[in-house]
């Protein structure tokens, strides 16, 4: 059945090919970098946004989606996402995990990609779980559903890592199973420990490394170069200031600590992740320039928590900080416009600045921005269709594209629900004709 | 305008005790029960509403609140919560959801009830105003409350102290399946699945029966005092109501084949059975309509439960089961954000349910499953004064609420959220 319905996505995401040139017309676009344009129109070249305005003129050849009624906003960019993974997201056997990646793990056909598709999510963060102070590599893609893991990753993204803080890579909530022991570390104060031991140990990696290359250039006698090692090469990337860190953290006081440590080693940390307390030091994180991507109401399912409020993504954004709306979740992901306009009554965002919750401010924490996050002309032309404007609860994504192509298209969908419903019941009539005696075809499990 | 009405109700607040009358005038009144009255009134008298309509006389003394732009809806209802029971989710020592063992009849939810927990504030300001709060453990986890979201003890707040026994129907179903006690997912073969439910619905069926005989015996004495006195069972005791099929049993129950069976084990154990979540509720419509058997669903913002059901199954089942006649209401099916509520319903209603029915599937509708329609549910006379004041429709999120009023008092809007934000929005 799963197979029946992948070839059936395929086929659908092939017939999107042909179009060269695509003009959405006689929508509202939300352009999101510069206000809203009614009865407006998006020329698309090649993937790209080409023109944005009214009364464009369209090649002849272009494919021609008239967009009556319909509002467009840029595509959804979630900063925090765990789906399209195989297996586990958390190598959680040691407190720093540099070495593992995500981009070794990605699974293409997870249907959640699909699902988050149909919600207008367009670019996702996927990161290593937060079971550890120093997670795995992170790795940003495009849900173009139907290509190979390897056509999903976003081009040219910056390079990111995982970080944890608080009580998840302190293992808080978690049974240590009988027979093992708890590991270290199981307080704020280990965390710390752990990070800074980490950076110390990839900042000597990185003096063995520019000494060794140093004595080279002199053209001196061969010298024995430093041992490679994976997880210190990822780490020493943080330093050089190649790759971002994207941090879990709840509480004022550890984000506090990792800016703290960031600053001695001298690098800046990208997000604070969840950041649930963000709201309460705000002023600092505004001044480490460091972005904030957080949930919109989630709260009270741990003790750190507890002092969550729907008015942290606002009041974040009031004192200076980039901020963004995140998931965390294949179920929530499918809704963040809706996440969007709570701060709108939790805070009194515009509705701009609400929307750049999801599209612009998380490009601008994933650097990003050039490609994604607005309706520009140059950017990808990643862009949703939805049937009312997306900050209402009634908005229903009716098309999604992502490099101008059309990957998600709702009435599509249905018919194929339809065909396959009628295949289903093609197949429970045919069963009822079974000869009996004969065993039904076994099902091929799961490895 | 809106300040003026704001200081009016401020005034009111701090008289609530002293005058039990109050009136809300020029409001767009939506009934629910009724027509949509433009410029109506509603009187509220002793934590009842006294009168509704266009003009209406205000008694003696009454507070006015001049709600000129605003509507007044009844109060929203979730059907399947657990607010009051649990405080921290990850802090067993403010969980009471989850009792030991698998059968608890005589366990009540409202023994249990926190008046004090900040989840209740965090709901009523955005117009919840009623709530069943449920356990979850075992097989029959306890019997659920229906509770007012404001009082100082669970008494004041009770609207019924028992509103149903809470049973997680046995799944025939094997795959993965997730064990609440250690938060891992294990997977089970159909044969085991297919043995546990066997013995579950065995285990059923037979405190079932002893629940009857302990019944007839008791019936047997009071006609013949002079048969041996019967030994005090509270287990059993506890099921006589819903063996007669007076008291409704609330069945958690999600997949299809499981949803079959347990109509069909409500069917031959006589049980008056209502639906809890019911993921898969829209592929037994008809099953259900016949059986006249109610759905409280949700929540609606949901993944399928099948890898290749249509990717928003769970947004459009409330509107499947109303286009097939099948009585439902809509529950956030939370404790922390059972605030999202109407963001359930206007979810439905974005995938194909009519705004009313939306409207209706948290107020009137749960109201009528649950039992207390003539108490709950609309804006009319002689109803409990649950009322809600929004600046536009409840089921958008940019909708502000102005007002609530519980039980016909205004309740404050301040929350553990608002005190947190006022505090740090003026941190230097």
């Amino acid at each position: 059945m799963l197979r029946k319905t992948w070839v059936l996505f395929s086929f659908a995401v092939a017939t999107a090919f042909g179009a060269e040139s695509v003009l959405i017309k006689n929508a509202t676009l939300l352009t999101v970098s510069q206000g809203t344009i009614p009865d407006g129109s998006i020329l698309i070249e090649n993937g790209k946004i080409a023109a944005v305005g009214k009364d464009l003129a369209a090649p002849a050849d272009a494919r021609v989606i008239d967009a009556t009624g319909q509002y467009v906003l840029p595509g959804i960019i979630d900063c925090h996402s765990h789906i399209a993974v195989e297996g586990g997201v958390n190598e959680g056997s040691l407190a720093v995990s540099a070495m593992v990646g995500i981009d070794d793990a990605l699974n293409p056909t997870d249907i959640n990609i699909y699902r988050e598709l149909a919600g207008g999510v367009t670019t996702a963060n996927i990161l290593h779980g937060s079971s550890n102070p120093i997670g795995g590599r992170n790795a940003v893609i495009k849900l173009r559903w139907g290509k190979s893991a390897r056509e999903m990753l976003f081009e040219g993204a910056r390079p990111g890592i995982k970080f944890a803080l608080g009580e998840n890579p302190k293992r808080s909530n978690f049974t240590t199973p009988p027979g093992s022991q708890r590991r270290y570390p199981a307080t704020r104060m280990g965390v710390e420990e752990v990070i800074r031991q980490a950076l110390t140990e990839a900042r000597q990696y990185l003096l063995d490394w520019e000494a060794y290359k140093a004595k080279q250039k002199t053209g001196k006698n061969p010298l024995i170069p430093p041992k490679k090692d994976l997880k210190l090469e990822t780490l020493a990337e943080i330093l050089k200031g190649e790759r971002l860190v994207h941090s879990h953290g709840y509480r004022a006081d550890e984000i506090l600590m990792l800016l703290r440590v960031a600053k001695e080693f001298g690098f800046r940390i990208a997000t604070f992740q969840h950041v649930l307390e963000g709201y309460k030091v705000a002023r600092e994180i505004a001044e480490a320039g460091t972005g904030a991507s957080t949930f919109s109401d989630w709260w009270a399912y741990k003790v750190e928590a507890y002092d969550a409020t729907p008015y942290n993504a606002a009041l974040m954004a009031r004192k200076g900080v980039v901020v963004s709306i995140n998931s965390d979740s294949a179920e929530e992901a499918r809704h963040l416009n809706q996440e969007a306009a709570k701060t709108m009554k939790y805070g009194g965002l515009s509705e701009t600045e609400a929307l750049k919750l999801v599209t612009l401010n998380p490009a601008k924490q994933l650097q990003i921005d050039h490609r994604v996050g607005s309706i520009d002309v140059g950017k990808d032309a990643d862009l949703v269709l939805y049937n009312a404007h997306p900050l209402s609860v009634y908005a229903v994504p009716q098309k999604v594209l992502i490099d101008g192509q059309v990957y998600f298209d709702r009435e599509e969908d249905r018919q194929r629900q339809r065909a396959l419903e009628a295949e289903k019941r093609k197949l429970m009539e045919a069963e009822k004709s079974r000869p009996t005696g004969l065993p039904s075809q076994e099902r091929p499990t799961k490895p | 305008m809106k300040v003026a009405a704001i200081l009016i109700l401020r005034g009111m607040t701090s008289l609530a005790w002293a005058a039990d009358a109050y009136v809300i005038r020029h409001a767009r009144v939506v009934t629910v029960s009724g027509p949509v009255i433009e410029g109506g009134s509603v009187v509220i008298q002793d934590g009842r509403i006294a009168a509704v309509g266009k003009s209406v006389p205000a008694p003696r003394g009454a507070r006015i609140l001049d709600a000129r732009g605003l509507s007044v809806y009844p109060g929203f209802l979730d059907a399947d919560t657990r607010v009051g029971l649990t405080e921290i989710g990850s802090v067993s020592a403010t969980n009471d959801t989850n009792e030991l063992g698998d059968y608890n009849p005589h366990l009540l939810a409202y023994t249990a009830v926190h008046p004090a927990s900040e989840h209740i504030p965090v709901a009523r300001v955005n117009g919840i105003t009623t709530v069943l709060a449920r356990p979850l453990g075992g097989v029959m986890a306890g019997q659920a409350t229906l509770i007012n979201l404001d009082g100082w003890t669970v008494h004041e707040m009770a609207v019924r102290k028992t509103a149903g026994l809470v049973l997680n129907f046995p799944s025939i179903l094997g795959g993965r399946q997730l064990d609440p006690a250690t938060s891992t997912s294990r997977q089970i073969k159909y044969s085991e699945a297919k043995r546990n439910y066997e013995k579950g619905i065995r285990e059923l069926r037979s405190l079932l029966e002893d629940g009857r005989r302990y019944l007839h015996a008791q019936q047997a004495r009071a006609k013949d005092p002079g048969l041996p006195a019967l030994e005090a069972n509270e287990k059993l005791e506890a099921l006589i109501p819903f063996l007669r099929g007076e008291e409704p049993v609330l069945v958690s129950v999600s997949r299809k084949v499981d949803i079959q069976n347990a109509l069909e084990f409500a069917e031959t154990e006589k049980l008056k059975i209502i639906l809890l979540g019911a993921g898969e509720a829209s592929k037994v419509a008809d099953l259900l309509r016949e059986k006249n058997v109610p759905v409280i669903c949700g929540p609606v913002q949901s993944l399928p439960p099948q890898e290749d059901d249509p990717y928003d199954i769970a947004m459009a089942t409330p509107a499947l089961l109303a286009k097939a006649g099948v009585r439902f209401a809509i529950s956030s099916n939370g404790a922390a954000n059972v605030r999202n509520l109407p963001y359930e319903a206007g979810t439905a209603a974005a995938y194909g349910l009519p705004k009313e029915e939306a409207l209706k599937a948290i107020t009137l509708y749960p109201a009528q499953i649950l039992g207390v329609a003539d108490r709950l549910g609309s804006i009319e006379a002689g109803k409990i004064a649950n009322l809600v004041v929004t600046d536009g429709d409840p089921l958008e999120i940019r909708t502000n609420v102005k007002h609530v009023f519980v039980a016909g008092k205004p309740v404050s809007l301040e929350t553990k959220h608002t005190r947190l934000y006022q505090t740090y929005l003026n941190r230097p």
